[in-house]
């Protein structure tokens, strides 16, 4: 009769025991933070280095979106390059992702911040199965096959994953909004997309100065000494049977793709002071004519971008920020 | 006994009943949206902003009709600590109702984020963040949100132990 009862109680609560554990921004942050203690910096992607320059619009999404950055024109940005960690002094080519953020302010009320990794989807499509994979990848290798293993959405990723060749220079890397978004035009249309930011002028890589650890930090400023980077700004368009809230899958290659304009990096600065260090670069932070997706992940990173801003701020106020070894 | 209790004016039980519902969900949506990573977070998010910019407008004109209408007088044999007590912790309440929604638009203001009125019109950030201004608002907002919590619950014990202890009027008066 027992074996009946706990057998008729384990199906019961099978869904429940199935479903990740909840998690709150708090527990995520810890988990990113980790032992690491570097107040005052960015518990995710800690090490990174500011750049500005312009975004050149061409016009091609006016019609989409009627947000000014896609009127034909030129709209200045403070951004940020970085890599993945909790350590803002880890050697650049150990990290697996590599990123890009910018900061958009052409009037006061209407900011849009821009944050981007070389991945082009999730491995996978909620903030709660991100904590576990962030766990399985700190447990190691054996943890990290077991988890995809158990994840089949993250195939996608896995394939990406595979192809992926880590380049010489953050101007070779291409970046992924990875989250969808929908451009709203003047008539309230709604068209889901997602954007990469692809190298436009490659030029080879001056190998003597790529070494150390901060080879691909002293890489991009020998660059930028030379001549500006430039990035084509790329929109894919959802079609009505792509899923724009699950970050996990992507959209077949054949979908419509705009060219929106180049994105010009003109020069660096060093992050400890920098202009995009008292940024967040939360991609929630969004002007009139574009819009969120429910995206649970995209909705998740708001939160959390938060919950380690409210850190980093209240380690600037008070004091115990480190002195920087900021090159 | 069916002596007529001497209310407030309506217009400020309107307005009393109006911000308590207000403050107190806001209060709730603040504790629980620093905390989650769900897909509602970021309407909870906005709307709680929106309602702050419509309780700062409520409070001018709360504290305008306060001072124009004369609000009924306490009981005349309530001892001396409690009368000073309540005329303390009022001003208090009024204090804290306007500095909630400044250090909450001086935050976002610092950290250069536009606030979105109910979708209406935005009110401007800076035009770069300061994150150690934005980290003096955030603890301010966040002490203020607990010194609220805990005078909207000494009001409210406050108001019960009148009621059924004391057995006065002065919850009815503002019923």
């Amino acid at each position: 009769m027992t074996q009946y009862l706990s057998a008729l109680l384990l199906l019961i609560s099978a869904p429940v025991l199935a479903q990740a554990p909840t998690v709150t921004a708090q527990q995520f942050v810890d988990l990113q933070q980790g032992d690491s203690d570097y107040p005052g910096f960015r518990r995710a992607h800690a090490k990174g280095m500011c750049v500005s320059g312009q975004f050149i619009s061409n016009g091609n999404l006016h019609s989409y979106s009627t947000a000014a950055v896609f009127e034909a024109g030129i709209t200045p940005f403070v951004g940020r390059v970085s890599i993945a960690g909790n350590n803002p002094y880890a050697p650049d080519l150990k990290a697996p992702v590599r990123s890009f953020a910018l900061s958009f302010n052409a009037d006061n009320t209407q900011q849009w911040r821009v944050a981007m990794n070389t991945p082009p989807v999730m491995a996978v499509s909620n903030p709660h199965d991100f904590y576990q994979q962030i766990m399985a990848i700190k447990a190691g290798p054996k943890a990290i096959a077991e988890f995809f293993a158990a994840h089949p959405e993250s195939e996608d990723f896995r394939v990406w994953k595979s192809s992926y060749m880590p380049t010489n220079s953050f101007a070779h890397e291409t970046y992924h909004s990875i989250n969808a978004f929908y451009l709203v035009n003047e008539n309230k249309e709604h068209q889901a997309v997602r954007w990469s930011m692809k190298p436009a002028n490659v030029t080879p890589v001056s190998v003597e100065r790529f070494t150390g650890e901060n080879a691909l930090f002293n890489e991009l400023q020998q660059r930028l000494a030379n001549a500006p980077v430039v990035f084509d700004w790329e929109f894919t368009l959802a079609a009505p049977e792509d899923d724009e809230n699950n970050p996990a899958k992507s959209w077949p290659n054949t979908r419509q793709k705009i060219v929106a304009g180049q994105v010009v990096i003109e020069q660096w600065q060093a992050q400890t002071g920098g202009p995009c260090d008292d940024i967040n670069f939360d991609p929630l932070v969004l002007p009139s004519g574009i819009q969120a997706t429910k995206d649970p992940i995209l909705r998740a990173r708001s939160a959390a971008y938060a919950e380690s801003y409210r850190r980093r701020a209240i380690e600037s106020l008070t004091g115990q920020v480190k002195e920087g070894r900021d090159d | 006994m069916t002596s007529r209790v001497i209310r407030y004016h309506w217009s400020m039980r309107a307005l009393h009943w109006a911000m308590a519902a207000l403050i107190i969900s806001m209060l709730s949506a603040g504790l629980a949206m620093v905390k989650s990573l769900e897909v509602w977070q970021v309407a909870l998010l906005s709307l709680h902003k929106s309602t702050g910019v419509l309780a700062a407008v409520l409070v001018i004109f709360r504290f305008v009709n306060r001072c124009m209408l004369p609000p009924p007088t306490l009981p005349g044999d309530m001892p001396n600590w409690q009368r000073k007590a309540a005329h303390g912790s009022h001003y208090a309440l009024y204090v804290l109702m306007i500095l909630m929604p400044i250090s909450g638009l001086l935050m976002q203001y610092f950290a250069a984020r536009p606030v979105s009125v109910f979708s209406l019109f935005n009110i401007a950030g800076a035009s770069s963040a300061d994150i150690k201004l934005y980290a003096v608002f955030i603890m301010l907002h966040s002490f203020l949100a607990v010194s609220l919590i805990a005078l909207v619950a000494l009001h409210v014990c406050a108001a019960l132990y009148h009621h059924f202890i004391r057995k006065d009027d002065v919850l009815k008066s503002m019923l």
